[in-house]
């Protein structure tokens, strides 16, 4: 509401400074209320979220420059910041949706004004080849599809140009939020169709380089490895039309850099900064810094089945009393998190997702557990963690080994750079301990113990196996959460993993982000993107 | 026509090197640990889309065999599509190479204006105080690692004193980069008359071009130093200065001509290995060169993307190393016949 | 230089005649005495650092995390409330390890491949030229980056690599100079009296190139420092918590724009100072045995 009054008034200034391009402006980034400038690490590798080898930032691309059928609300947080709100799905190209009689279809109504970036009209065909295009080319896109039980594309069909119709292989309750996350994006096939060959039938190619999307901002300029610039797009219907006029997203690799500029004013919005800068930007309060705890995701230590001592309970037990905890929590989050350990019981109260193991540093409980399991004189292990994530799993890392000294179990610090940090902890699941830092996008417990706890799974990379717990996953992954079942089996599955720790979480990090005063509408979203849609800059 | 001869003759002769370069790289990248397949195929990919994967990529040959088809693209001029940015790794050379060649030229010519006095000023004036200084300051510039100086210089001159732009790559966030023409930004928006562009241009290379000069004070100051006193200790300039020719005559017409071939070829290895150094101080400063580029290629374990990088680097190095040699022709025509 | 017999009289002589002639040197040259003596204090450090330093360099105390310098804690104290003074004393040793082993490595195989290139000439020295260009035609940095990067990053690692991106100057300098010598005359002297291949080799012409090559080991010494300190600060460094100084100025430089600016500072400090030593050191030698420059 207050977003259209500064449009309005706004208008006639910018107006003014809106020439063809920006420059010779002077480079006072706060004085421009038109444009918003980002700074982040890494920046997209493609336009295409369905292409095999597109980087996490991409996904920005897929959220800013398409729209999906369904959107999620927001909500605002304790300590004042918005995030989205799982419980409450939105219309975005979709104006309504409604369930079949017999729960296994479901038909949405699209917008009848929706137009892509090009003019030409939205309608349920694109819906379909995009609906079909994600859950074929394979890879990342269609294994996320498939967690929402959209496997193939006979379940799609086009009842008239403006409905669109998913036949449900089985009832799920995470179909409709996974039509929500970043890669179901409505995609402009006939312009697509362009650019489709033989081999390429889904203009994969062309995609790449060339966004076809309707949503709220199209891509003005991107120079890959440096910046990708925005622009709004004006015709936008599928929400509030945004209130800057362009964003400027630049890729700055220095952490201290990226401090120094929001510090300094150059930048509006700051991301990816260590924890500890985040701390302390929000002690000077120079800068705005929002923080949400990034749902269904711990920082956590993973225990290997394959490695011998670890196949005793009693020794994982040993090593999730011998972490200090506090240390941890002061010396790799700065307080930026939620504390997972000390829980009460060994018996969860609830079923709260994440919440606190029950487990605090305790040297002799864990020297005599070790040495009832038989390790009295401790044993060697390689810790090891991912180079790219060094800022918390490092100083995290080096106080495990203090811990674990305490106790007798000596061990080696192993770096592992991104590549094969992939290959050698996810893949072929042999590194006997481990710093994890898995996050689902669904918020749900199961689902957190599908990619987890579920053997052969890719997120176990402790090679875990209880086939308790196979059940369990099996049996209430698609339940709805008021199902009777619901509440008694999750809360079985978390007794199973507090008593067989094979994860040993720390603390459930924060989302932050450091913003200008000025800089209204951050939102926090479990894809962990920046939303620039609800931007907003007032007056410094 | 000898010139030309030796021109061959060189080319001939660096052949060797390329090809041993092109095995060790392909070894090299091969050893490097992660399986690009995995890596490409995303997170959250099962088996079988790594399989796939693998072989699109065609890693699920046999070595020689992926060598033999990577001698066949070289051939075609292809270097392959890296697959961390998912574009043909020449492209990305194209775009990144000027940048790299900018700075280190820039920082170059801050080096040689640097150097090179100080070189003459400590040889005119051995064992003094001066000479001594010199030696100090220019060691001293060699002992610092480089992102070590770059990170200093960030912090004193735009972080505490606002003397420098934000450390944001080759040109502020406002300005739009001049069309396209030698790909050097400073040169592009001179030929587009566009003087503004060209000032905030320039503005972001100062500090990456001095942090990285510093460094290689040492070498060219000391080889002006021991040469200039080489040939200032000679018969010609006892004579040319006992026939009362004016100072700076001497010293520049006849000592600095003459001393100045072993100053040629130190400047030749030093831009060398500047063009291999830029890899950190590119990444203190964001600047969108290739060393910035390879260092996140290997880190991933982006094959094509190292392979491409090396070669072309080489390729660079003998160029170099041939363009030191003409010179040496033009500036003392008596080498070279014999190569 | 070749004289195998000498009475003791005559070595004491060369000996008293080359101490005068480094205190001519070093006391023309304050620059010098100055390096040489960091260098005396280097070596002092790396040998007894561990034990002369307050508190252990590996030991956290978060509860004292981030302190500015102090009477208690000289240098401060880092992220996790370690002792910055203890871990810059200390890491002198691994840092001299990696120098003097890489330099080490290199000198010896770059030096004996030049002497049998340059001895031998034909077909030994164009494998071995060939060889040294190839490596001399490689983005240096990259190529020790790709080695640790293929072999694990290990210190062991780190001095390979560091060896093999030195190893082409040796064995040039090794050449030329040796090559230079083949046709002297007191090797066909050698020749004649019936001396081997290898005998010669090892006894006439090697000891000759040593000088020339000891300056570019002093400098070397301190670009194999560099050379470390730039692999930490890409991650592909020392293993973590073992203190080096590279890794100390890396992580520390996060630090600097948040104003924590002693966790970079004190260990670039030694890192400049130990440098720099080695430079001032290798100008120093090359006055020492410099003839020229002999009075």
């Amino acid at each position: 509401m207050k977003r259209r009054d500064f449009l309005k008034t706004s208008g006639l200034v910018a107006g003014v400074g809106m020439v063809p391009m920006l420059r010779n402006l002077p480079a006072s980034a706060a004085g421009r209320d038109d444009t918003v400038v980002v700074v982040l690490p890494n920046g997209p590798n493609s336009m295409d979220i369905h292409r095999s080898g597109t980087n996490r930032p991409s996904y920005a691309i897929a959220v800013n420059v398409y729209d999906r059928l369904v959107s999620f609300g927001s909500k605002t947080l304790a300590n004042g910041t918005t995030m989205y709100n799982y419980e409450d799905i939105v219309p975005e190209l979709a104006e309504s949706w409604a369930l079949a009689a017999d729960g296994m279809s479901m038909t949405f109504s699209l917008r009848k004004d929706a137009v892509f970036h090009d003019g030409s009209p939205v309608t349920a065909e694109d819906v379909k080849w995009s609906f079909d295009r994600a859950v074929s080319v394979g890879g990342f896109p269609t294994v996320q599809m498939k967690a929402g039980s959209l496997e193939k594309p006979e379940q799609f069909s086009v009842v008239d140009p403006h409905t669109f119709k998913i036949d449900f292989i089985r009832k799920s309750k995470l179909t409709l939020p996974d039509v929500g996350v970043p890669v179901p994006i409505i995609i402009n096939s006939k312009a697509a169709l362009q650019h489709a060959t033989e081999k390429d039938p889904w203009a994969l190619e062309y995609m790449h380089r060339n966004p076809l999307g309707g949503g709220a901002f199209m891509v003005d300029r991107w120079d890959p490895g440096v910046q990708i610039v925005y622009k709004r797009f004006d015709d936008w219907k599928s929400g509030a039309l945004p209130g800057v006029e362009r964003v400027i997203v630049r890729e700055v690799p220095s952490a201290s850099t990226r401090r120094a500029l929001i510090e300094k004013g150059d930048a509006d919005i700051s991301l990816d900064l260590p924890a500890r800068d985040f701390r302390e930007l929000a002690d000077a309060g120079k800068v705005n810094v929002q923080g949400a705890p990034i749902e269904n995701s711990m920082y956590a230590l993973g225990l290997n089945m394959n490695f011998e001592p670890f196949q005793n309970k009693l020794v994982r037990k040993a090593v999730a009393y011998s972490i200090p905890y506090k240390e941890i929590f002061e010396a790799a989050a700065y307080g930026r998190g939620v504390p997972m350990y000390g829980g009460k019981s060994m018996k969860p109260a609830t079923i709260d997702w994440p919440q606190p193991y029950p487990y605090d540093t305790d040297y002799d409980r864990a020297k005599e557990l070790l040495a009832e399991a038989g390790y009295k004189d401790g044993f060697e292990v390689p810790i090891s963690f991912n180079l790219g994530f060094a800022d918390w799993s490092e100083p995290a890392a080096l106080l495990v080994q203090e811990g674990l000294g305490k106790i007798g179990v000596k061990s080696t610090l192993d770096k592992v750079p991104g590549a094969n940090w992939r290959t050698k902890a996810l893949v072929e699941k042999s590194l006997p301990m481990h710093m994890k830092n898995f996050g689902g996008w669904l918020n749900y417990p199961d689902y957190y113990f599908f990619w987890v706890y579920q053997h052969g799974h890719l997120f176990n990379s402790m090679n875990y196996r209880n086939e308790e717990v196979e059940a369990l996953v099996e049996a209430t992954l698609n339940l709805p959460i008021e199902d009777p079942a619901y509440e008694p089996n999750v809360k079985r599955m978390l007794e199973i993993a507090f008593d067989e720790v094979p994860l040993i979480p720390f603390y459930q990090p924060f989302l932050d982000v450091a913003t200008q005063k000025n800089v209204k509408g951050y939102e926090y979203w479990f894809h962990r993107q920046l939303d620039v849609r609800n931007l907003d800059k007032g007056d410094a | 026509m000898n010139r030309f001869a030796m021109i061959g003759q060189r080319m001939t002769q660096a052949i060797p090197s390329i090809i041993g370069i092109i095995i060790v790289t392909f070894l090299l990248t091969r050893a490097l640990p992660g399986d690009p397949a995995v890596y490409f195929a995303g997170p959250a990919a099962d088996e079988q889309s790594i399989a796939e994967v693998r072989a699109a990529l065609g890693l699920d040959k046999s070595l020689p065999e992926q060598f033999w088809l990577y001698l066949g693209d070289l051939v075609r001029g292809d270097l392959g599509v890296s697959i961390s940015t998912g574009r043909p790794v020449i492209e990305e050379l194209a775009t990144r190479l000027p940048a790299s060649l900018e700075l280190t030229l820039v920082a170059l010519i801050f080096a040689i204006g640097t150097a090179l006095p100080l070189g003459i000023l400590a040889a005119t004036r051995p064992n003094t105080w001066i000479d001594h200084l010199c030696r100090v300051v220019v060691t001293a510039g060699v002992s610092l690692p480089v992102f070590f100086t770059g990170l200093f210089f960030v912090y004193i001159f735009y972080y505490i004193a606002d003397l420098a732009p934000s450390p944001l790559g080759r040109i502020d966030i406002y300005f739009i980069a001049p069309d396209h023409v030698t790909g050097f930004f400073l040169i592009d928006s001179l030929i587009a008359g566009d003087f503004e562009t060209f000032r905030a241009a320039f503005a972001q290379i100062i500090l990456p071009a001095v942090s990285m000069g510093v460094f290689v004070l040492a070498p060219l100051a000391r080889m002006t130093r021991a040469s200039m006193l080489q040939a200032l200790g000679s018969d010609y300039i006892r004579t040319a200065q006992a026939s009362g020719l004016s100072r700076s005559k001497v010293l520049f017409a006849y000592a600095f001509r003459n001393a100045l071939l072993p100053i040629l070829t130190t400047l030749g290895m030093v831009f060398s290995f500047m063009l291999g150094a830029n890899v950190l101080v590119e990444k203190v400063f964001a600047w969108p060169g290739i060393g910035s580029y390879a260092v996140n290629a290997l880190i991933v374990s982006d094959f094509a993307a190292v392979q491409g990088f090396v070669l072309s680097m080489a390729i660079l190095f003998v160029v170099i190393n041939l363009a030191i040699d003409v010179l040496y022709t033009i500036v003392d025509p008596r080498i070279g016949m014999e190569g | 230089m070749a004289v195998i017999e000498q009475p003791d009289d005559k070595i004491e002589s060369s000996l008293a005649a080359w101490w005068r002639h480094f205190r001519y040197v070093v006391s023309e040259n304050p620059v010098t005495l100055f390096a040489f003596c960091l260098f005396g204090m280097f070596v002092f450090l790396a040998f007894f650092g561990p034990w002369i330093v307050p508190f252990d360099p590996l030991a956290s105390d978060t509860s004292s995390a981030l302190q500015p310098p102090s009477w208690k804690h000289w240098f401060g104290t880092d992220n996790l409330g370690r002792d910055v003074f203890s871990r810059v004393i200390v890491a002198t040793r691994l840092d001299f390890m990696i120098a003097f082993s890489a330099v080490a490595l290199s000198f010896v195989i770059g030096s004996v491949l030049g002497c049998l290139s340059g001895y031998y000439g034909g077909w030994t020295d164009r494998i071995v030229g060939r060889s040294v260009d190839t490596i001399m035609a490689f983005p240096l940095f990259v190529l020790a980056m790709g080695i640790v990067a293929a072999l694990g990053n290990t210190v062991e690692n780190i001095v390979y690599a560091t060896a093999i991106i030195n190893l082409p100057f040796y064995t040039r300098v090794a050449r030329a100079e040796v090559n230079i010598r083949r046709q002297a005359g007191f090797v066909d002297a050698a020749k004649l009296a019936g001396n081997s291949d290898a005998r010669l080799l090892t006894f006439h012409l090697y000891p000759n190139i040593l000088p020339p090559m000891m300056v570019q080991v002093s400098l070397n010494l301190g670009w194999a420092i560099l050379n470390a300190a730039g692999l930490s600060f890409i991650g592909l460094g020392v293993r973590p918590p073992s203190p080096e100084w590279g890794i100390m100025v890396a992580e520390g430089a996060t630090f600097i724009v948040s104003g924590q600016w002693w966790l970079a500072l004190f260990p670039g400090a030694a890192l400049m100072l130990a440098v720099f030593c080695f430079n001032l050191l290798g100008d120093g030698l090359r006055d020492l045995i410099d003839p020229q420059r002999r009075t």
